[in-house]
């Protein structure tokens, strides 16, 4: 028994220390292959910040190189001086920010009714919800605009955020997180005479304020970016948002002027770039948890 | 003695059922006053756009109906039988089945890949790499597809610049009828992966380290714990990923509007674009909506049948 035993506990224990060492090279495969991938995710990033530092000229040499030789801020100067980027920036901040504040209201109070509250047609709202999540957007393209030119709000904010000032994926994230408030603390408040309009603003908004926050920067950030729908609503030049203005450029007279698009997209990135290094644990936690729970 | 008591009785019964009512009345009420925000612009801007869609699908709206919605006249399923016969239409399903059939695996695939390197192959930088991959998520897609269509520039964009130091004479990617579609997969693949990553790791941070442990005291390697532990429990996350991205890509649009136009010769032309063409560009806005019904439709089933299937065989 014992000779049999002894040559096994041998090759386990030569086996355990190949083990460590093949382990220590692995992880530094997984380190290389992800710092390589790294790299490519922000390359482009930085070739954009690079391009849009270069003059007109450096374009057009047969062989450009990475860096720019004579760094210039005459693209972003064309940008707001020729090009009426300053307004485009406006247009898109009052844009986000209204739909973000709609959102950040709108969204938890019916969380709180379908996480907390109990009522008729509960059942029927929240499978609508869900629904909505499915819908893609082009269906209530054309509807809306057909509407939107009836009411006279094409080419107007209103006409821009009216349809976002409410949206599914925030009802579903708030209500998600409303579950866990225990019922005592509303049933005490409630016994103390508060009504449910109070209690929601007292004291369910207040515990919900980290969700509010990872869905305020969702919203913002959802809105700045959208296209398809600016696209179509803005069609006079001094109500573009910074994409319909950007993609404008890009495929009319300014197709061939690299560095001033560039320029055009640092503009339209970095915010949110910065607002996401800021707040990244936020946005990264809030998705994590949704997508969990969906 | 017998008949008032009764009486009575009979007066509470009906009060307390009065105020219980007044009470659900009340509740309802309350209800509906949190949700009105929602149901109204849900109702104005969705539910409604829905049935006008489906609607005008079977009217020839067109720009001078624009001021008189009523008036379009009606032209039955004409819209839907033209369909049948555009090639233009069936190139653009055709061209959005290859992006979704191509590009879903790869994003779903390589942010799987990642999130498994990220929480159980390294210890350190966790953070720097998960902020890293995500940041092109979060970007504009107009912005990336600018970007990255100078990147492809046949002559001067960065890819065919590193290519000819290695003496490889890059193509014209985006003006290729072949490599039009996988360039624009690739950039979709790329800006989309950091979303299936974070979801990935919250997934997998979720199962139980003890199930690794028992699989590793059965005798299971790397591989196996992956096959028999890590995708079961993944399971309701990989789903859950397959729906969301599939309904996304389905809709794609920004990517060849900016980098292709939707060309060369159509290879790149997908349903959400060729309904926008025909919507605002032509203002066949009946037709249009015909083609947005169609997308809304497969929309709908495919997502109906990934639950149905992935949820059955689980």
């Amino acid at each position: 028994m014992t000779a049999l035993q002894a040559p096994v506990r041998g090759r386990a224990l030569a086996g355990g220390d190949g083990d460590a060492r093949s382990s220590a090279m692995r992880r530094w495969w997984i380190y290389a292959l992800l710092t390589i991938g790294l790299l490519l995710m922000v390359g482009p990033f930085l070739w954009m910040l690079l391009g849009s530092l270069k003059p007109q000229a450096e374009f057009l040499v047969s062989t450009p190189t990475f860096l720019p030789k004579n760094p210039t801020t005459n693209n972003f100067e064309r940008l707001f001086g020729n090009l009426d980027f300053p307004r485009f920036f406006f247009n898109s901040s009052v844009v986000a920010v209204a739909v973000t504040l709609g959102n950040i209201l709108f969204c938890p109070m019916l969380g709180y009714a379908l996480a907390k509250l109990q009522w008729r047609g509960k059942r029927l709202i929240m499978g609508l919800v869900l629904a909505t999540l499915m819908v893609p957007a082009g269906i209530t393209l054309i509807p809306n605009f057909v509407l939107m030119r009836n009411l006279g709000l094409v080419n107007t904010y209103p006409g821009l955020i009216l349809p976002f000032l409410v949206g599914p994926f925030g009802v579903f994230l708030t209500r998600q997180f409303m579950y866990g408030i225990p019922d005592e603390l509303l049933e005490a408040a409630r016994i103390d005479g508060a009504n449910e309009w109070r209690i929601f603003w007292r004291i369910v908004l207040p515990i919900t304020a980290p969700v509010l926050a990872t869905l305020g920067i969702l919203t913002f950030l959802g809105s700045w970016n959208s296209f398809l729908y600016p696209l179509v609503m803005a069609q006079e030049p001094q109500m573009y948002t910074l994409p319909v203005a950007l993609a404008t450029f890009a495929t009319g007279q300014y197709q061939a002027d690299h560095g001033m698009l560039m320029a055009g997209s640092v503009v339209l990135v970095v915010p949110v770039l910065v607002i996401f290094i800021l707040f990244q644990r936020w946005i990264t936690e809030g998705i994590a948890t949704t997508g969990l729970k969906g | 003695m017998t008949a008032p008591a009764l009486t009575q009785r009979g007066v509470a019964d009906r009060g307390t059922a009065q105020v219980a009512t007044r009470q659900g009345w009340r509740r309802d009420l309350t209800g509906w006053a949190f949700a009105a925000p929602f149901v109204i612009l849900f109702g104005v801007f969705l539910a409604l756009p829905i049935l006008v869609s489906f609607v005008l699908s079977f009217t020839s709206f067109g720009l001078r109906d624009l001021a008189n919605p009523i008036g379009a006249s009606f032209v039955g399923v004409d819209n839907y039988a033209r369909l049948l016969s555009d090639d233009k239409f069936w190139k653009s399903l055709f061209n959005t089945i290859y992006f979704v059939v191509v590009g879903v695996p790869l994003t779903l695939g390589i942010g799987l890949l990642i999130a498994s390197a990220l929480s159980r192959g390294i210890t350190r930088f966790r953070t720097a790499y998960r902020v890293g991959y995500y940041l092109p998520v979060i970007t504009s897609i107009v912005a990336i597809a600018v970007i990255w269509r100078f990147l492809l520039n046949p002559d001067i964009g960065l890819i065919n610049v590193v290519l000819k130091q290695v003496g490889i004479n890059g193509p014209d990617w985006l003006a290729s009828k072949t490599l039009a579609m996988p360039s624009i997969i690739a950039m979709a693949v790329w800006r989309n992966l950091g979303f299936a990553m974070v979801v990935f790791i919250a997934g997998l941070q979720a199962i139980p380290a003890m199930l690794y442990e028992a699989a590793s005291i059965d005798g299971a390697g790397r591989w196996a714990a992956f096959r028999y532990v890590t995708l079961p429990m993944l399971r309701p996350t990989i789903l859950f990923m397959l729906v969301i991205t599939t309904i996304g890509y389905l809709q794609l649009f920004e990517e060849p509007f900016v980098m292709t136009g939707g060309g060369p010769l159509d290879a790149t032309l997908s349903v959400t674009m060729y309904m926008y063409q025909q919507g605002f560009t032509f203002f066949h806005q009946g037709y249009a909506s015909a083609i947005a019904y169609v997308l809304f439709v497969i929309v709908a089933v495919i997502a109906f049948l990934q639950f149905r299937f992935l949820r059955e065989d689980a």
